[in-house]
């Protein structure tokens, strides 16, 4: 089956990564940040001082406490940091040169039952990576879902390729596939481009055609099967796929994934691998232009990550780190006013878009105006690849009007989806963080 | 430009709560984001990069999109003076005397209504949006030439403060507050808004262009001929046609009576994608398909060409229906408003002798409907989405 969607937008960002490994600095320190994982409560099931091997139990979650999150290496945890009213605010785990692991043993998935497979999952600290919708959410390991989507490409600006960093992950795939088809009574479909060389045995491949965020799960379950009111469904992304298959086919935790170094930025982008969780600076040390004005780390891509910091850590998510610049000290005079040749803008209003937007822009975390009440109309749903109105959802998120929510469709996105329609807002308002607000609300409403 | 932005960083403590002139915070930030982009960075989550589009660029691309009506505007001012008094004064000498005549206009509007921008920004600790530089650019163009300044300033803060501020500023208006401040003047000073009187200044401007009107003189605007069925003619009795409509030399309000430079305006709002042309096409043809049908059963002695281009009909389509925040704003409602503007627009002309001219009042009423038209397009999503979850 293919899919052609025509709203989206690809922003074409300088620092590409090119299809190469790079080298990066030998991490001592990984950090477990529990907001990397929405939806969940964590608890804290460590001291400091105690050793844990990779696979070992950091924190679980205070609802289901069968969602556990475990330490990518073998270590010591030297610290649990808190931040204003206790709030866990990361789990510091300082490597050893043992390099233990906790052995599950290698499991033959034919042969296991849904509650098998999903214990599997769940002890090995990857249920996180699963998302449900409604709510966006880490799954509820104790429903069904109707059916399980995965995408196989990540469309964002910069991101990485996922064919070539999954280039030596197909038996993890197949597996992770196998073992997500043990938990649903439904089908679960692969989002992928045309001409993936990766294969994906078992599963309902449906390629898509279009600009970002048609690499969004959500996006593409949404054109697919859309979920409705009373509906359970996951999205998960293949390159975290690729982390389910290996508990399986390699009987342990192994959470190295391949991201991608990324951004204007960056001296040379590249691939390299690294585990969730490793400091930034580790990862693109030696690897940045040196600039006498700010620059700005983030985890993620620029349309929903996060601005981590130099000092922050490789989110559990995260299959790239992108550096930009900040912006923060730049002052441009009357910038209103100036023809714009070199000003990124999807609207006309800059003559950027006589000459196209190919080319490759460099550009700052500024929000390039004031914020305002919505004035223009009709922008927002030009890259919304939904059926959906994303102005009157929004506003009924604002107000948190639960009826009019559910009407238009809050079950059935998550805040990222969202992300290009930030983007592009000449109000400059905060779409994403209302989404996730509203959901998280609109959750604890409907318990 | 970095001496500027030091003295800038110099005195803007001065501004910041604490400091001396604290009530003045909102105008220093106005002009500091005026000169300066702001350099306010997103959010540690979210979207980390935003397109370089804002209301300021949205704004002054409808107020230079303004500008060819304006100027020929202020000409054809200065135009219909000279020919009142049977002068010719030359090209520039017409132009100066419409220049000076509507730049008092202008002034007071900006004035008046920036004036108490700035005051409610500074009460509400908001930063000054910029909605106003387009409707206080509109006001001064879509009234006659002879309408004294007070009335524009009182009307203009009746607009500013009942259709704008007290809904909660830019953005959330229901009514066009341009078209809110000529709706003002029109029913509270009828005889300085309508008749033969208001459209061609007879007497000088500051001393400038005196002279004695002419005999045969009637400042009637085409539109007050054809509301009473006759044969327009221009002020001296000349007869007019179709291309004199469309090139604007004719009595009227300051800025609509050029349909020629409204729609260079207009091309200038759709290259830039500022303006909906959605609603601004489907006006043309609910406006073109009702002057059709008017034209038809004899109703009028215009054609539909006549129609589209006199009176504030085109400037209505391309300034005022298009107003993204009064408007419909999906894109199934955009095509039923504007249509809807423009058919009730030529029915009120023809069918109301009381009001020669419809759009105002078209443009109005639709503000009115725009949310109900809005309602019914996001019920057809709803009941689609209901549907899908039943089968």
């Amino acid at each position: 089956m293919e899919i052609k969607l025509s709203k989206g937008l690809d922003i074409s960002l300088k620092g590409r990564p090119a299809e190469k490994m790079g080298q990066t600095a030998k991490s001592e320190y990984f950090v477990l940040v529990p907001d990397n994982f929405c939806g969940i409560t964590p608890k804290v099931v460590v001291k400091p001082g105690e050793k844990v091997l990779a696979g070992g139990v950091l924190m679980t979650d205070k609802n289901f406490p069968e969602i556990k999150f475990v330490s990518p290496v073998s270590g010591e945890v030297t610290a649990v940091e808190r931040g204003e009213k206790r709030k866990v605010l990361g789990i510091v785990v300082k490597r050893d040169a043992a390099n233990e692991y906790v052995d599950f043993g290698k499991k033959d998935i034919a042969k296991m039952d849904a509650q098998q497979v999903k214990q599997t999952i769940l002890d090995g600290g990857a249920w996180g990576f699963i998302t449900q919708r409604p709510y966006a959410i880490v799954a509820n390991p104790t429903a069904e879902p109707r059916d399980i989507f995965i995408s196989a490409f990540d469309s964002a600006p910069l991101a990485p390729n996922f064919d070539y960093a999954a280039a030596a992950d197909q038996e993890a795939i197949t597996a992770g596939i196998a073992a997500l088809k043990k938990l649903t009574s439904g089908k679960v479909y692969v989002g992928t481009r045309s001409k993936s060389s990766i294969l994906y045995p078992g599963a309902e491949v449906v390629t898509f055609v279009g600009p970002h965020p048609s690499g969004n799960a959500g996006v593409q379950a949404h054109n697919i099967k859309a979920v409705n009111k009373g509906e359970t469904i996951w999205t998960i992304s293949a390159f975290d796929l690729i982390l389910i298959g290996r508990l399986f086919t390699e009987g342990r935790v192994n959470f190295e994934r391949v991201i991608a170094i990324t951004g204007s930025e960056v001296a040379s982008p590249c691939y390299v691998k690294a585990y969730p969780g490793t400091p930034v600076k580790d990862l693109t040390d030696g690897n940045i232009v040196k600039a006498d004005y700010k620059q700005r780390y983030i985890s993620g891509n620029v349309l929903s990550g996060e601005a981590v910091g130099i000092d922050g850590y490789l989110g559990y998510q995260s299959s790239q780190i992108t550096v930009i610049p900040d912006g923060s000290d730049n002052d441009e005079f009357v910038g209103w006013a100036v023809p714009g040749l070199a000003k990124y803008s999807v609207s006309h209003t800059y003559l950027t878009w006589l000459f196209g937007r190919a080319k490759e822009y460099k550009i700052d975390a500024r929000l390039q105006g004031g914020k305002r009440a919505l004035i223009t109309s009709g922008d927002l749903d030009k890259v919304l690849p939904m059926d959906i109105y994303a102005e009157f959802l929004f506003k009924a998120t604002l107000a948190f009007d639960i009826d009019k929510m559910e009407n238009l469709g809050i079950y059935e996105i998550a805040p990222e989806d969202f992300a290009l329609c930030e983007f592009v807002d000449v109000s400059k308002t905060e779409i994403q963080k209302t989404f996730r607000l509203g959901l998280d609300r609109l959750k604890k409403e409907m318990e | 430009m970095k001496a500027l932005r030091n003295y800038l960083n110099k005195i803007k403590p001065d501004f910041e709560p604490g400091g001396k002139y604290e009530k003045l915070w909102s105008v220093f930030d106005g002009f500091e984001s005026f000169l300066f982009v702001p350099n306010t960075t997103s959010g540690k989550k979210g979207v980390q990069i935003h397109d370089s589009v804002d209301s300021k660029r949205v704004m002054i691309i409808v107020v230079l999109a303004l500008m060819p009506a304006l100027l020929v505007g202020m000409y054809n001012v200065g135009y219909q003076h000279f020919l009142a008094i049977g002068e010719d004064a030359g090209f520039w000498a017409t132009f100066l005397f419409g220049f000076i005549s509507v730049l008092p206009k202008i002034v007071v509007s900006y004035a008046v209504g920036l004036g108490i921008e700035f005051i409610v920004a500074q009460v509400k600790h908001h930063e000054i949006q910029e909605g106003f530089l387009v409707s206080g650019m509109l006001i001064p163009m879509i009234v006659p030439v002879d309408t004294p300044l007070w009335m524009i300033g009182v009307a203009t803060a009746f607009a500013v403060i009942f259709a704008k501020e007290i809904f909660g500023g830019t953005g959330m208006n229901v009514f066009n507050v341009a078209l809110i401040t000529r709706a003002f003047l029109f029913f509270a000073y009828p005889g300085k808004m309508s008749g033969d009187n208001v459209f061609v200044r007879t007497s000088d401007s500051f001393g400038f262009g005196g002279g004695k009107v002419v005999e045969g003189f009637s400042g009637a605007t085409p539109l007050s001929f054809a509301s009473s069925n006759l044969q327009p003619t221009n002020i001296i009795g000349e007869p007019l046609s179709g291309w004199d409509y469309f090139f604007g030399l004719i009595p009227g309000s300051i800025g609509e009576t050029s349909t020629l430079a409204i729609l260079i305006g207009a091309v200038v709002l759709l290259l830039t994608g500022v303006a909906s042309w959605r609603i601004m096409f489907t006006v043309f043809g609910g406006g073109a398909l009702m002057a059709w049908i008017v034209s038809a059963c004899g109703a009028s002695v215009l054609s539909v060409g006549d129609q589209i281009c006199l009176g504030g009909f085109a400037f209505a389509a391309v300034f005022m229906a298009t107003d993204p925040v009064t408007g419909c704003r999906t894109n199934t409602g955009k095509y039923i408003y504007g249509f809807l503007i423009g058919a009730l627009a030529i029915i009120i002309r023809q069918f109301n002798s009381g009001y020669p001219e419809g759009a105002m009042l078209a443009v109005l009423l639709m503000n009115v409907f725009a949310p109900l038209i809005d309602f019914y397009v996001v019920e057809a999503n709803i009941k689609r989405r209901l549907r899908r979850a039943n089968a």
